[in-house]
């Protein structure tokens, strides 16, 4: 339950992220040093705490941050020069950051994700880093979510800022032709955050303070509107905010999708989406993996407004996806979706099609299984779900394989 | 910023591509260097001899050991190096797309750490 102590906190929690992503892109943009700019807004923010329960809240609080962050920068570098420099040189520190302006800080945070989605940045640290820089989640909080140590999460996120100072990284949006390919980069990074968060969040409201969920939807929201005319980054937000008006549903045992009570769903969350989807849909332009992924989802959720499962408008989203985003589990879900609109047959041809990785694939042998059983072939469902539990990563997930199994 | 662009890639005579190859390859690196120079980005180019020129020194126990060829014996040799200045990685990434030899070798981008003026060095 969300109550209006709660309320406060999470918009608490919002001004903060939103403002240390702001202030960090800032500072970050001067020197392409993200660490340093952390720590000096780690460090104003801490200030602020201290000090404005005291003194108030200054009329410009963002302001305020921004100068003390600035001034602090400043005097890391001056210790800096001073272990390098002689004396007289002194005089002469560099300080990149006396142009800004406290009173127009504008939004520089979509230069930050660039940087942090550069081609030459590992894709597998990509997320990690717009977690912390972004929106400035711990590196504890960061290896709780992925399950590894805050020591090997630091390590890879310090080597990767480091990478991105000394190669140069820019803090800009790039020029076509570039510019397509590394947007999906981008994109396929918040998305990141949402899968890796969702994998967290255990059912627990995306509206929590803290919740990471939550706040990837925040960034993919961040993301759309600083990319305005982008269908792909409004999808990507409606396929997050569909996916999240169905985390209450997924505390205690697990339970499939169509399975599900659609009164257990976000309404809230399904309406931002249709919107975010809609927005999309008015930009034109053939539908992209998220734009086809996030109608799919829509098509899920329109059981709220008491409708049945449109079959026939899934199987058409799944072939279009398979053509735009080929990959094992489009196909994997194209041959689901098929098993109820052709039968089940036919869904288990697709399948059978596949190579021979897809059996490493949790989703392969459930669907199998799913399929079989809609054959009469029971023995055979029962050997796939089985395999499809000992591949299933997710324990609640696992549980019900298992009970399938069973018959 | 400063970076090295450093070109490798498989070292192969008039024998085995022909004149024709190698002449079409020296007016692609012309242009090339005209592109960067026009641009205001060319500091430095060098073209190297074949590897089979290499003469490589090291110190064993204090004493030099003199060896006939490259230090490291690859298919893959470092052929040449430009010294450009970029605003960023993406306008040297750019750069180094465009250098002739990415279409038959690799190109590694290096940023500079510091480098001499008149002998002196300079962040």
């Amino acid at each position: 339950m969300i109550e209006a102590g709660d309320e406060a906190r999470r918009t608490a929690a919002h001004a903060a992220r939103a403002s240390f992503g702001r202030l960090v892109s800032l500072l970050a943009a001067a020197n392409g040093d993200i660490a340093g700019a952390e720590d000096a807004v780690g460090g104003a923010l801490e200030q602020a705490l201290r000090t404005w329960p005291s003194a108030g809240v200054p009329a410009n609080p963002e302001g305020w941050l921004l100068t003390v962050a600035r001034n602090r920068q400043r005097d890391v570098w001056k210790s800096a020069a001073n272990r390098t420099r002689s004396d007289r040189d002194l005089g002469e520190v560099p300080v990149p950051l006396d142009d800004l302006d406290p009173e127009d800080i504008g939004d520089r945070r979509l230069g930050l994700m660039f940087a942090c989605a550069h081609p030459a940045i590992d894709p597998a640290v990509r997320t990690l880093l717009m977690l912390q820089a972004v929106l400035g989640f711990t590196t504890a909080d960061i290896a709780a979510a992925y399950g590894q140590t805050p020591a090997a999460v630091a390590k890879r996120l310090v080597r990767a800022k480091h990478r991105i100072r000394e190669t140069g990284i820019p803090f800009s949006i790039p020029d076509r032709p570039a510019a397509p390919a590394r947007m999906q980069a981008v994109l396929e990074a918040v998305y990141g955050c949402f899968a890796i968060a969702w994998h967290d969040a255990d059912g627990r409201s995306h509206q929590e303070p803290d919740s990471m969920a939550g706040e990837a939807l925040y960034l993919a929201e961040i993301l759309a509107e600083l990319l305005e005319a982008e269908a792909e980054a409004w999808s990507l937000a409606a396929l997050i905010a569909f996916s999240l008006s169905r985390a209450a549903a997924r505390s205690g045992p697990f339970i499939p999708l169509e399975e599900q009570d659609p009164q257990r769903w976000d309404q809230g969350l399904i309406r931002t989406g249709e919107a975010y989807l809609r927005r999309a849909g008015m930009l034109g332009g053939p539908p992209g993996r998220f734009q086809l992924e996030a109608a799919m989802q829509a098509v899920h959720s329109a059981r709220v407004h008491g409708a049945g499962v449109d079959w026939a408008a899934l199987k058409t989203l799944a072939q279009a996806l398979v053509v735009v985003a080929p990959s094992l589990g489009s196909r994997i879900a194209l041959a689901a979706i098929i098993g109820r609109v052709d039968g089940a047959e036919a869904g288990l041809l697709i399948l059978d099609a596949l190579p021979p990785e897809a059996g490493r694939l949790a989703a392969f042998h459930a669907t199998r299984g799913d399929l079989l059983a809609r054959c009469g072939r029971i023995e055979e469902a029962s050997q796939a779900f089985t395999l499809a539990a000992e591949r299933e990563k997710d324990p609640a997930a696992a549980r019900h394989l298992r009970l399938r199994s069973r018959g | 910023m400063r970076y090295m662009l450093l070109l490798h890639y498989p070292e192969m005579g008039t024998d085995v591509i022909g004149e024709e190859a190698i002449a079409a390859g020296q007016a692609a690196f012309a242009s090339y260097a005209a592109a960067l120079q026009a641009a205001g980005a060319l500091i430095a180019a060098e073209v190297l001899k074949p590897s089979q020129a290499t003469t490589t020194i090291t110190h064993q126990d204090g004493v030099p050991r003199i060896q006939d060829g490259p230090f490291a014996d690859t298919k893959e040799q470092l052929g040449g190096v430009f010294i450009i200045e970029a605003a960023h990685l993406d306008a040297a990434m750019d750069w180094a797309a465009k250098a002739p030899s990415a279409q038959w070798g690799a190109v590694e981008i290096r940023p500079v750490a510091t480098h001499t003026v008149a002998g002196v060095w300079t962040p």
